[in-house]
């Protein structure tokens, strides 16, 4: 029983960090419907940027929560610009040609590639080693149950930001706009909702959580390099269709589930099956609900 | 009568480019040549499901995976066998050309009957819920061979067997491996520009409307998605017997990502778009060594470019087929 606890512990921390990088696959997808394949690889530049930044400043030698609350800061600055760029510069052109919803996938596909490349280009193929911007230790032990203050702090940061993201969502003016863009976005233009500046801004947003994500998993596991992104942002995409696609509280719910059964399979099961259980799961979900946990059913009119 | 002399003429080319081209070429550009063809083929089998009958798949690869293992367990296990046995009655390369057939379509049947189990129940879903339960079953297949012990799990599996070690169990010709990927993209292409093809393409425009004219959408949708798993199949059945090792590595989401990008770089709906932007996308990459490490970078700007520029794909729906091929097409088996 306490191994499970530790493994559940375990899980709802990896959990948090899949659900990160699920709210901006599925904010995209709201306002545009599109599936943004290089999300993943925003992530990777997140967990660069924070290397970089932890040394350049010194965190690296000197561990502390001010240096770790900058080494966000500046990820999470860097990746918003990074996310815009990639929106006017491979999405936005599309968009105003009125090309369907195929092409863009495809140049997602490419900026993927692209900053893959480009990654391994810029900060060389060889894995780096995150730098502990916090001492880790372990805070709480209950029997042999141990919670590490580095999961305190990925699990408070990640629950902060996504508290911090509802309110954006729920209680500013560019939330109501950007929820109005998701729910009809010709509409939404017609009244006066102005579409381009939403969608810049729902990149923004969701390439900062990103970043967020990618300097915590730094930090919990400290191995980094440019293709790190590849797997999580399948995952990661995975847990946002699992909640419901364009779905906000979906794609938090399907993130810490499919961490926390990820976790669960490779501890009692196998490692191996680990990359398998996430499509499982997604199979059977959809099987049973074809529209994700908490999607709305489709109704097909004539 | 015409169509008679043509696969004469056909099949005497085939032999006379299997003699010759390895002695004009160096392995290198053979080795090319052979990807672009089963990366033509892989793009063609999805255009029938991506393209034609517009049901987004996106774990192509998963397809040409078991394509390639279940030929090479054959070859390895069972063919080496046979192969020995017939080269002991007859000259060797018709001892091989008679045996070659037979792991593509173990291959390619096999890949049908993973493409029928997994079409039964994601083609209930829809759009991007398809899309990502094509690319899960693609995941899932990739990994449960990786987990296969008998096929070598995570160290590859060599196509040499255990019973008849000194045999050669490849094949290089690439006269032959282009006549399969030809006769199968000539099916494929029969298939859909044959009357019963519009099937295909009224699913693909409007399903609703297709249901009431009496279209039968969840079977034509299976039957598509069958089809493209078959020649998925025997283009990993290719890929094996020409490489001579297979790895799970080769059949990730991302080799599903690039047959994608075949197709709709090429045009959705376009089966000689697919069969163009297959073979540049697969040349690219070798044209471009000369840039070192640049090379994926400017492949990846090369990628976004030309999307940006044509958006509808290289040639949108339109057909780039020579007018005798057309009439071929139209008036089979030689008739008036």
């Amino acid at each position: 029983v306490e191994n499970f606890l530790q493994q559940l512990l375990n899980g709802v921390t990896w959990g948090g960090i899949y659900a990160l990088i699920a709210l901006g696959y599925t904010m995209v997808y709201g306002v545009l419907k599109l599936i943004n394949f290089a999300h993943g690889e925003v992530y990777m530049v997140g967990a660069m940027t924070g290397f970089y930044v932890a040394h350049a400043l010194g965190f690296a030698s000197q561990p502390s929560l001010a240096g770790l609350f900058v080494t966000l800061a500046a990820a999470m600055l860097a990746c918003a610009a990074l996310g815009a760029l990639i929106e006017r510069v491979a999405y936005r052109p599309l968009r105003l040609r009125g090309a369907g919803r195929l092409a863009p996938l495809i140049t997602a596909i490419g900026v993927s590639l692209l900053l893959q490349n480009a990654g391994q280009l810029v900060f060389g193929a060889d894995p780096k080693f995150f730098p502990s911007i916090i001492e880790s230790r372990e805070l709480l032990r209950v029997g042999s149950i141990a919670l590490s203050n580095v999961q305190v702090v990925v699990l408070v940061t990640a629950l902060a930001l996504m508290a911090g993201l509802e309110f954006v969502v729920m209680r500013t003016r560019f939330g109501r706009a950007m929820r109005a863009v998701s729910f009809d976005a010709p509409a939404a233009a017609l009244m006066g909702v102005p579409v381009d500046r939403v969608v810049l801004g729902t990149f923004v947003l969701g390439s900062a959580l990103a970043a967020a994500a990618g300097i915590l998993v730094g930090l919990s596991n400290p191995k980094i390099d440019p293709l790190m992104g590849v797997m999580p942002g399948i995952k990661a995409f995975v847990a946002a269709v699992l909640g419901g696609i364009g779905n906000i509280p979906g794609a938090m719910v399907g993130g810490l589930l499919l961490g926390v059964v990820e976790t669960l399979v490779s501890g009692y099961l196998s490692s191996t099956y680990r990359d398998a259980i996430a499509f499982l799961v997604l199979i059977a979900i959809l099987l049973y609900r074809p529209t994700g946990l908490f999607g709305t059913p489709q109704t097909e009119k004539v | 009568v015409r169509a008679r002399l043509l696969l004469v003429a056909g099949l005497a080319l085939l032999v006379a480019a299997d003699l010759a081209l390895p002695r004009l070429l160096n392995p290198y550009y053979l080795t090319i040549l052979t990807r672009i063809g089963v990366a033509v083929l892989a793009a063609a089998s999805l255009q029938l499901v991506n393209g034609f009958t517009g049901q987004f798949s996106i774990g192509h690869a998963g397809f040409m995976a078991v394509g390639a293992y279940v030929s090479a367990a054959l070859s390895v296990y069972a063919g080496a066998d046979w192969l020995a046995g017939l080269s002991g009655a007859l000259p060797a390369p018709l001892a091989r050309g008679l045996y070659f057939p037979l792991p593509l379509l173990a291959g390619g049947a096999a890949a049908a009957l993973a493409g029928f189990v997994v079409g039964i129940p994601a083609l209930r879903l829809r759009g991007d819920y398809l899309a990502i339960a094509t690319l899960g079953f693609g995941e899932i297949i990739r990994i449960a061979i990786l987990n296969v012990d008998s096929v070598g799990g995570a160290r590859g599996f060599s196509l040499a067997s255990p019973s008849q070690p000194g045999l050669d169990l490849r094949y290089e010709g690439l006269g032959a491996i282009y006549a399969v990927v030809a006769l199968s993209v000539g099916v494929i292409a029969r298939l859909v520009y044959a009357t019963g093809g519009l099937a295909f393409r009224a699913v693909r425009e409007d399903e609703i409307a297709a249901e009431a004219v009496g279209v039968a959408t969840t079977r034509v949708k299976v039957e598509a998605f069958v089809v493209s798993s078959f020649f998925a199949g025997v283009a990993g059945a290719l890929f094996a017997h020409s490489e001579g090792y297979v790895h799970t590595n080769s059949f990730s989401f991302i080799r599903s990502f690039e047959v994608v990008v075949f197709v709709v770089l090429g045009g959705l709906g376009s089966i000689s778009g697919a069969i163009l932007a297959a073979t540049v996308l697969t040349a690219a990459p070798e044209l471009l060594r000369g840039l070192g490490e640049w090379r994926m970078i400017l492949y990846s700007l090369l990628l976004i470019v030309t999307m940006l520029l044509r958006p509808q794909g290289l040639l949108g729906q339109r057909e780039l087929v020579p007018s005798w091929l057309r009439r071929a097409a139209r008036e089979p088996h030689g008739a008036p």
